[in-house]
């Protein structure tokens, strides 16, 4: 590595203008968060942080508070993950541990293309397709037989949480599979090797030896996929029903955070309107921040350990 | 005798909880991919119907009456791509040549995980910050600041992939470079990125293609248009918006459009992401 030496005068050029650009990244990011702090001040100088806690959204009397968006929000993507973890885990299984090479090599491309999906597409075939099958035949037989938990209560309407967080949980689906596949692609074959020694089944092999060594990466992976669901939009807003409110079944129609903001920003009605949907949009930045650093963090603290006990 | 048999009962219970678990396995794989292939043929079965020559070629049908198509919105996709690409491009490729040829230590961590940071930014956020930065100053939709929206996206997903590629030069390629008393510069434009230009091509369509199905940025950037524009302080159509606001519209004249325009995106992004993985193992 030459560093001192670079003397030529157009390498020098070169060098800050590589060199500001790849900081200007984190200028960005810096810039993004200030920014979208100073327009939302109005609403936070008003009422403080107690916005993120107050359930009432009314433009025209301009009382704001976030509350019912934030649990949309979150009962949308827990629920997705509830959904997607299973059927990810048992994808990138198949995939690295009991496929053969072509079955790998055709499941892995067809993963990739679920990813390839635009989320419009998801949302257009979420409100035309998923939606009605839900409200004739899902959530009536739901209502039927599991009507007295409170999750399934109300009457059967399709749009709602539970269409948002179905549709929410297969667009995660391949960013979860993915990570778990590079996961486990990563555990020592020695490990798998010795469990079948030992005359474990395959079963046993896959729960002892590849399962167990990689729970934290599973965690990064689903928090991963959380981070996603939470920033999703599209797809959800032509699903959710777009209703603020905060109610504990499934059947009944909510608001997420960004579902909120595709909905009205382009026609907010007032400063402090504007203000309160810049502030909903800030908060959405914080959390995904944090949420992708956490994931980040357990996924690379993970692929550390095993590199160096190779 | 008596052990043997318990051994026997036990080891029955294993293995049928062993093939009961791997059909399990086999059965969320199948799940996984169903709704790829139902968007599929839903898409293929609602959209090619009203899918036509005119669907390229003319602009929207007022409500009411047949026909009309999606150029406008077509043609605004390119634009808006295009002038992304200036944008997301050279700084996704600039910072992986930082990140790979200049970099060291913790600098190298720093910039990898705000890029990461950057690529986990809602996309909706970022359509949000361009609002703020040039949509309110210049009160206005426009083009550039759709296209701002989706090159701030591009770098990230750029930066990434030719940064994987860039690592996989090996370091004698650039000290044979070097020994020659080459610029710097030069090695790293002229030997190594001209070295791994094609697999880097490859990492930019597949940007291209990821940017293309974008909505929730372009929805309070560039707006939208039902009519041609050509103009970078105007506001533009692009295909998802016009998809979006054709969806959730009560008529179905435009319904039965969307599910065409989503066919078009749908092709045009697969096209893209099998061409590229065909061209690719061939090398």
């Amino acid at each position: 590595m030459i560093r001192r030496g670079d003397l030529n005068f157009s390498d020098k050029i070169f060098y800050w203008v590589l060199k500001s650009l790849a900081f200007g990244i984190i200028g960005l990011l810096v810039v993004l968060f200030i920014l979208l702090l100073k327009m939302s001040w109005p609403i936070f100088s008003k009422i403080g942080l107690s916005f993120y806690f107050l359930n009432e959204w009314n433009p025209v009397t301009e009382e704001f508070g976030a509350m019912a968006f934030i649990y949309g929000t979150i009962a949308t993507a827990l629920l997705a993950l509830v959904l997607s973890l299973p059927i990810s885990l048992g994808s990138a299984l198949l995939v690295t541990e009991l496929a053969n090479l072509h079955v790998r090599r055709v499941l892995g491309f067809l993963i990739e293309m679920l990813a390839a999906i635009p989320s419009i597409v998801y949302g257009l075939w979420g409100l035309f397709v998923v939606v009605p099958f839900l409200r004739t035949d899902v959530q009536p037989f739901l209502g039927d037989y599991l009507g007295f938990l409170p999750l399934f209560k109300g009457p059967p309407i399709g749009v709602g949480l539970m269409a948002g967080g179905i549709v929410l949980a297969i667009m995660i689906t391949p960013t979860i599979a993915t990570i778990c596949r590079e996961i486990f692609l990563t555990i020592p074959k020695v490990y798998k090797e010795g469990a079948l020694a030992l005359g474990a089944t395959r079963w046993e092999m896959i729960q002892l030896s590849v399962i167990r060594s990689s729970l934290s990466g599973i965690l990064g992976a689903s928090i991963l996929g959380l981070a996603r669901a939470l920033g999703e939009t599209m797809a959800v807003t032509m699903v959710i029903g777009n209703r603020a409110q905060i109610s504990s079944s499934l059947f009944s129609p909510a608001q997420t955070m960004a579902s909120l903001l595709a909905n009205e920003y382009a026609e907010a009605s007032s400063e402090i309107h504007m203000a309160s949907l810049t502030a909903i949009g800030f908060g959405l930045l914080l959390v995904s921040l944090i949420v992708n650093s956490l994931a980040r963090i357990i996924i690379w603290r993970v692929g550390r350990i095993y590199r160096r006990s190779k | 005798m008596n052990l043997d048999n318990v051994m026997s009962v036990h080891d029955f219970k294993r293995k049928v909880k062993n093939y009961f678990m791997i059909g399990l396995i086999c059965l969320s794989a199948l799940v996984a991919i169903f709704p790829l292939i139902s968007v599929f043929v839903f898409v293929l079965q609602k959209g090619l119907p009203s899918l036509s020559w005119d669907f390229f070629t003319q602009l929207p049908a007022p409500v009411g009456e047949t026909g009309g198509g999606m150029a406008q919105s077509i043609l605004g996709s390119f634009y808006l791509i295009a002038v992304a690409s200036l944008i997301g491009v050279p700084w996704g490729i600039a910072s992986a040549i930082y990140i790979t040829e200049y970099g060291y230590g913790k600098t190298v961590f720093l910039l990898r995980f705000s890029n990461d940071l950057l690529m986990g930014v809602p996309s909706i956020v970022m359509g949000l910050f361009v609002y703020s930065f040039v949509v309110a100053p210049m009160k206005g939709f426009s083009w550039l600041a759709g296209s701002l929206a989706l090159g701030l996206i591009m770098i990230p997903i750029v930066s990434r992939s030719t940064e994987e590629i860039l690592k996989t030069v090996p370091s004698h390629i650039r000290e044979a470079g070097l020994a020659l008393g080459i610029p710097r510069y030069k090695v790293i434009l002229h030997i190594i990125l001209k070295g791994s230009w094609g697999a880097i091509l490859t990492g930019i369509i597949l940007s291209v293609a990821r940017i293309s199905g974008e909505t929730a940025p372009l929805l309070f950037t560039a707006f939208n248009n039902q009519y041609w524009s050509h103009s970078l302080t105007q506001p533009v159509s692009s295909l998802p918006v016009q998809i979006y606001t054709y969806a959730i519209s009560p008529f179905e004249e435009w319904q039965a459009q969307a599910w065409s325009g989503a066919l078009v995106l749908i092709l045009f992004i697969f096209v893209i992401n099998i061409a590229v993985r065909l061209l690719f193992h061939k090398k």
